[in-house]
């Protein structure tokens, strides 16, 4: 389905990093991956979608690099790996530090590079005025809410302006309400910024709204199975959230999904 | 978080449970408070009544005035426990901390020393005494030695599960930033084991106090030690009961001096974000 798709309102891009017939397999013998090909370019706001167990998560733990594949290659740019200063990181939980203060959970990052407070000073309040947390420096975490919570996680990976943005479910834990604003804000960070980020979701209403690339993944063993180009326009606000090309587009998109779905049950018969 | 004044008007419910909360916050101070007076009351009637002698068991107020004609050669006494109490407290944080971070810094070495910590702490240390006093010369080494073995466990024990229980994503955030192994101990896994550290002070802080005044009662038959133990020996000896008294009370207020100031110090490094210092809030 209209896999070299150029998403209009954005320039051809150049590849960033391809998969090519990546698979991991755990020591318990359960293949998480199976020969997986996936290009992710400059600038993609790109999800894997797909239900539990299709490896997704282990996909972006490999795009990390936080594990290493049992076969295939990672081809960062055609060659090299990127350097790890690149990367940020956010977790399905907002795993900050309980006795740092919201300032010192985003310096940390530039404080493991030896940037001392002072000189990180600027782009911490940047980055925290950026997820509308100022004035919320020195609280610490346990005075938060969740959706707060996860604005200072979002903060942290961002402070060091990675190059690619790696995102495990960051709002599956949080009401509706919580999570649509922090969609929308999510979206306006990328706009301005144009960094590249993979988006792992199992909510296609979420995938749909957020990225131009809806990777669907189907599980045992996780495989890429689909991918869908969503052609609608940035910038997305609440009036695309409840247009009929977003419930056209949710409605392809979850089609695709059951298909992954079906195919799976369709291969299993261990009969757990 | 309610702020109840005059006008704000209560459910019967409600009321019930700030009076239940009002009498329970005055409960906690008053019942032990009496029932200790009345233990004392009970204790000099005892006296009292049968006529026993003060050499079996004095009264409570010949305990008193006891612990005030004694005040010099008791808190004398008191000044030299206290010294290797805290000493020996010190220096269990230092070689519980110190061998912990040590354990943390492989699988392996844990594995291999650990057991040698279990032996050293279940083997009483009454029984290891008499080989100490054999290989050291030096006393205030001998009694120290003593109470850092009993202290030192529940500090090694508690701290080496502290840095092993650091949340799996967080190490893995210190990896993703290219964290030196000193970067990680430093701001992630020390902080980390903060609270399960106090936990294991506490503990410390009160076997030290033991550590010392048992080493003195083994080492007082053999030595020259002057401290609160040896003066109940010496009173225990000499059938002077109201010293041995008042020595007993000082030592358990020291004990229980130690416990109030290690656990405000828990409560203080802990308040803002430890789940076991934060009040209850609904």
């Amino acid at each position: 389905m209209m896999r070299e798709q150029v998403v209009q309102g954005r320039a051809a891009a150049s590849d960033l990093l391809a998969l090519r017939g990546v698979g991991k397999v755990f020591s318990n013998g359960v293949t998480a991956l199976s020969d997986v090909g996936l290009t992710i370019r400059e600038g993609d706001f790109l999800s894997l979608l797909g239900p539990s167990g299709c490896g997704k998560s282990t996909a972006l733990r490999l795009i990390a690099g936080l594990s290493t594949p049992t076969s295939g290659v990672l081809d960062w740019r055609g060659g090299g790996s990127l350097d790890r200063a690149n990367i940020g990181f956010v977790f399905q939980e907002p795993t900050l530090l309980p006795w740092a203060s919201v300032f010192d959970n985003v310096w940390l990052p530039l404080r493991l590079k030896g940037i001392s407070r002072a000189n990180a000073a600027s782009a911490v309040n940047e980055m925290l005025a950026r997820v509308h947390l100022t004035g919320f420096e020195n609280a610490v975490p346990r005075e938060l809410s969740g959706g707060m919570k996860m604005r200072v996680s979002i903060a942290r990976a961002m402070v060091t302006k990675p190059r690619v943005l790696l995102m495990d479910e960051p709002f599956a834990a949080l009401d509706e309400i919580t999570r649509f604003k922090l969609n929308n804000d999510l979206l306006e960070l990328w706009q301005d910024e144009r960094f590249t980020v993979v988006f792992v979701t199992h909510s296609v209403f979420e995938s749909v709204f957020l990225s131009n690339r809806v990777v669907v993944m189907a599980a045992r063993p996780g495989r890429v199975f689909d991918e869908l180009a969503i052609e609608a326009s940035y910038s997305r606000d609440e009036a695309f959230r409840t247009s009929p090309d977003y419930a056209a587009l949710c409605r392809q998109a979850s089609d695709v999904l059951v298909n992954a779905i079906n195919s799976t049950a369709g291969s299993h018969h261990d009969g757990h | 978080m309610t702020v109840i004044d005059g006008t704000l008007k209560l459910d019967p419910e409600e009321a019930r449970r700030v009076r239940q909360e009002r009498l329970e916050r005055i409960g906690r101070w008053v019942l032990p408070l009496a029932i200790m007076i009345l233990a004392i009351w009970l204790w000099d009637r005892i006296c009292v009544w049968n006529e026993i002698p003060r050499y079996i068991l004095p009264r409570p107020g010949v305990v008193l005035s006891t612990l005030y004609n004694d005040a010099g050669l008791l808190f004398s006494a008191l000044l030299v426990t206290l010294r290797i109490t805290f000493l020996s407290l010190l220096l269990a944080v230092v070689g519980g901390v110190g061998l912990a971070v040590l354990f943390a810094q492989s699988k392996w070495v844990e594995m291999s020393f650990f057991p040698f910590a279990i032996v050293l702490q279940v083997t009483p240390i009454v029984a290891i005494f008499p080989l100490i006093n054999i290989y050291v010369d030096n006393q205030t080494t001998k009694l120290l030695l003593c109470a850092w073995i009993v202290a030192f466990f529940p500090i090694l024990s508690n701290t080496t599960l502290g840095l092993n229980s650091v949340d799996r994503n967080l190490r893995d955030l210190f990896k993703l930033n290219g964290a030196t192994r000193w970067q990680q101990l430093r701001y992630l896994r020390l902080p980390a084991a903060m609270p399960y550290f106090l936990g294991g002070l506490k503990i410390a802080g009160g076997l030290s106090l033991i550590g010392a005044v048992v080493a003195e009662f083994v080492a007082g038959s053999t030595g020259q030690s002057s401290g609160l133990a040896s003066r109940i020996i010496e009173a225990g000896y000499r059938l002077n009961a109201p010293r041995l008294f008042a020595a007993l009370f000082l030592i358990s207020l020291t004990g229980i001096l130690i416990f109030l100031v290690l656990s405000l110090i828990s409560h203080l490094i802990l308040r803002r974000w430890h789940e076991s210092a934060l009040k209850q809030e609904r």
